[in-house]
């Protein structure tokens, strides 16, 4: 027998999924090769427009900060997801959730100026809004994608009248009020980054050991593998969808909290909800990369993160913002070819034949 | 409310009911076949905007509603080979589609008017002018489109043969019918009725291509399809339902009676509250969502 310790490198390694990391790495390539062609067709340089994205998400220090600041929201709104499609759910209500987490930062940091306090009450809120879509699913059986998608509407408005109406700031029409000094997340180092990526990262592993170390986490991925079987087997899948949207909820929740929280300098929602709007659009994006594997979104979360971070600079060569969603949308549409793997491999097979 | 706003908002209701009539139809038609989809908001928006490019480069807004139909009919193409050849989900290729148009149309703003957001049309469909406003042929169009549908898929051979590989494709397959060929068709089709409807929007009934003007009809619209128990006719009267809300909460916005963001809820909170109500009742047809493979 050997060392134990080599047993377990193997072990490491061979569950990470080799097959769902190249293809997500594939799926990436794709959305920027097409993303080439619209840049192409419009008349832009797609070479001076990736080389400006790239740069303004990797070149320095700060910029790698931002990077990682962009990246904390989405990791966390591409939990809500994950835990769904765990589930066999498709939970489209992270952005909605992300919106009272936001704006629960802002009202209850300003009745008990404390950190933990604002974190906790985003979390209650986010799911709290989550709730809903879970009842309608349990008790009516509704679609979750129609009740979610509606939710994100009805929130949306909703948190807007909060901005323009109860939450305004008097001194400055274009935000609402602050989150005060003693409930923000400290800055790390001279950055914009703050403590927020290590609790989003924390926040992921969490979600990882509760979904196949727990329980609650069997019933939970039994229920999404096979409803009837695991009704015989004497879960109950009502109760693993009602989870599933709550801790879903809580996620986005506390990545709503954090974004405000963290906000670097401003710390206020901005008039319109300009800063707090498609997170959890995008959450989706990076949950599907990812395998809808929480570990995975740690990592897809970085790469998505490093696109928002590089559109700025990219602007500046004259490219419309906008382009890096549409990469994004083809990066999901590839991700939905199933065995893309197999098929490349298929079809080099054949060329090299 | 006096009887010449109530004519407004009728008549206004009716403008409004054909996007999401159209689309109801069309997904009613694909998931009759057996074909989930939840990119028409996507599709929606991009024909927008296509059918508005369509209309300005010809000199015609009928021919924007034909471009939409198309740029419709090849998005039901990419998810028609996803979902019924490659077997694949039927959900997430609709997420990558409604990511893809929310990002393609702002920049194709940009990139082909140079307007950041909005573009006005410089023209739109010929439209009948009465004291009340403007009705658009496409109104008449959109009943048309619901009765005759309806009328293939339940009163046809044709039809029997979409419901039949919905219902159970075994049975089909077994009785000689190509199951991925109505599939696939059925797809396109739904889809391309979702495109006439975006270019409606843009080039006939709004007269301006806006980079959120889909505004959550595509899934108001599947909304729609469930309460009408995935049959056209009912979809034109819970269309009509829709756009009735939609009518309403434009015309009370201004009046300021409470904060307008609580009137723009309301045809989101009456699609939960009906969902809700009915769907205890409704089904889906049978394999619908599941890809079939031949054993």
């Amino acid at each position: 027998m050997k060392s134990s310790k080599g047993q377990k490198v193997s072990e490491v390694l061979s569950k990470i999924n080799v097959k769902a990391f190249v293809e997500s790495v594939l799926a990436i390539l794709i959305g920027f090769l097409i993303g080439a062609i619209i840049l192409l067709a419009f008349g832009y340089d797609p070479v001076d427009a990736y080389v400006a994205l790239f740069k303004g998400g990797l070149a320095s220090t700060d910029n790698i900060a931002v990077t990682l600041h962009y990246s904390t929201p989405l990791m966390l709104t591409a939990l809500t997801f994950a835990i769904g499609a765990r589930t066999g759910i498709f939970n489209i209500g992270a952005e909605s959730s992300f919106y009272f987490g936001a704006i629960a930062a802002i009202a209850f940091t300003n009745i008990w100026g404390n950190l933990w306090f604002g974190l906790l009450m985003g979390m209650v809120l986010g799911a709290l809004w989550a709730l809903p879509a879970a009842l309608l699913k349990v008790y009516r059986g509704v679609h979750e994608v129609i009740s979610t998608i509606m939710l994100n509407w009805i929130g949306w408005y909703f948190v807007l009248w909060l901005i323009v109406g109860p939450y305004a700031n008097p001194k400055n029409p274009i935000k609402t009020i602050k989150v005060p000094p003693s409930a923000r997340l400290p800055l790390i180092g001279n950055t914009v980054l703050s403590w927020g990526f290590i609790i989003a990262v924390i926040a992921s592993v969490s979600i990882y050991f509760i979904l196949w170390h727990t329980t609650l986490g069997f019933s939970m991925r039994a229920s999404g593998y096979n409803e009837k079987a695991a009704r015989y087997g004497g879960i109950n899948p009502k109760m693993a969808v009602l989870w599933s949207f709550l801790i879903g909820g809580m996620m986005s929740g506390l990545g709503g909290a954090m974004k405000i929280m963290g906000d670097y300098p401003g710390y206020a929602i901005s008039q319109g909800g300009a800063n707090i709007y498609g997170f959890g659009f995008d959450g989706i994006g990076v949950s599907l990369v990812g395998r809808n594997h929480p570990l995975g979104i740690i990592l897809s979360a970085i790469f998505f993160g490093m696109l928002k971070a590089g559109t700025s600079s990219m602007q500046q060569t004259g490219v419309p913002l906008e382009i890096v969603r549409v990469i994004q949308g083809v990066i999901i549409i590839t991700v939905a070819i199933p065995s893309l793997y197999d098929l490349i491999k298929k079809a080099l097979g054949r060329g090299a034949a | 409310m006096d009887a010449g706003a109530l004519m407004v908002i009728l008549k206004n209701s009716l403008m409004a009911m054909v996007p999401i009539v159209l689309t109801s139809v069309g997904a009613a038609w694909s998931e009759r076949a057996g074909v989930v989809s939840i990119g028409y908001e996507g599709i929606l928006l991009a024909s927008a905007f296509f059918g508005a490019i369509f209309a300005e480069i010809t000199g015609h807004a009928s021919i924007g509603l034909l471009g939409g139909l198309f740029v419709g009919a090849l998005f039901g193409m990419l998810h028609g080979f996803l979902t019924v050849y490659l077997k694949g989900d039927h959900v997430i290729p609709g997420i990558g589609i409604n990511l893809l148009a929310a990002g393609l149309v702002p920049f194709g703003i940009i990139a082909y008017w140079g307007t950041a957001g909005q573009h006005q049309l410089p023209f739109t469909l010929w439209h009948l002018k009465t004291r009340y406003g403007e009705f658009s042929p496409m109104i008449l169009v959109t009943i048309a489109i619901s009765i005759i549908t309806w009328w293939v898929l339940f009163r046809t051979p044709l039809g029997l043969r979409v419901r039949a590989v919905g219902e159970n494709p075994e049975a089909a397959d077994a009785l000689g019918i190509n199951v991925e060929k109505y599939r696939f068709w059925s797809t396109v089709y739904g889809h391309a009725l979702a495109g006439l409807g975006g270019a409606y929007m843009s080039v006939d009934w709004l007269g301006m291509v806006h980079k959120t003007m889909s505004g959550g009809r595509g899934f108001i619209a599947l909304a729609n399809m469930v309460f009408s128990n995935w049959n056209p006719l009912v979809s034109l009267i819970g269309g009509w339902l829709f756009g009735f809300f939609d009518a309403l909460a434009t015309w009370l916005a201004p009046k300021h009676l409470v904060p307008e963001q609580f009137i723009y809820m309301l045809p989101y909170i009456m699609t939960i509250i009906i969902v809700a109500g009915i769907i205890g009742k409704a089904r889906p047809p049978k394999w619908s969502g599941k890809p079939y493979k031949r054993e």
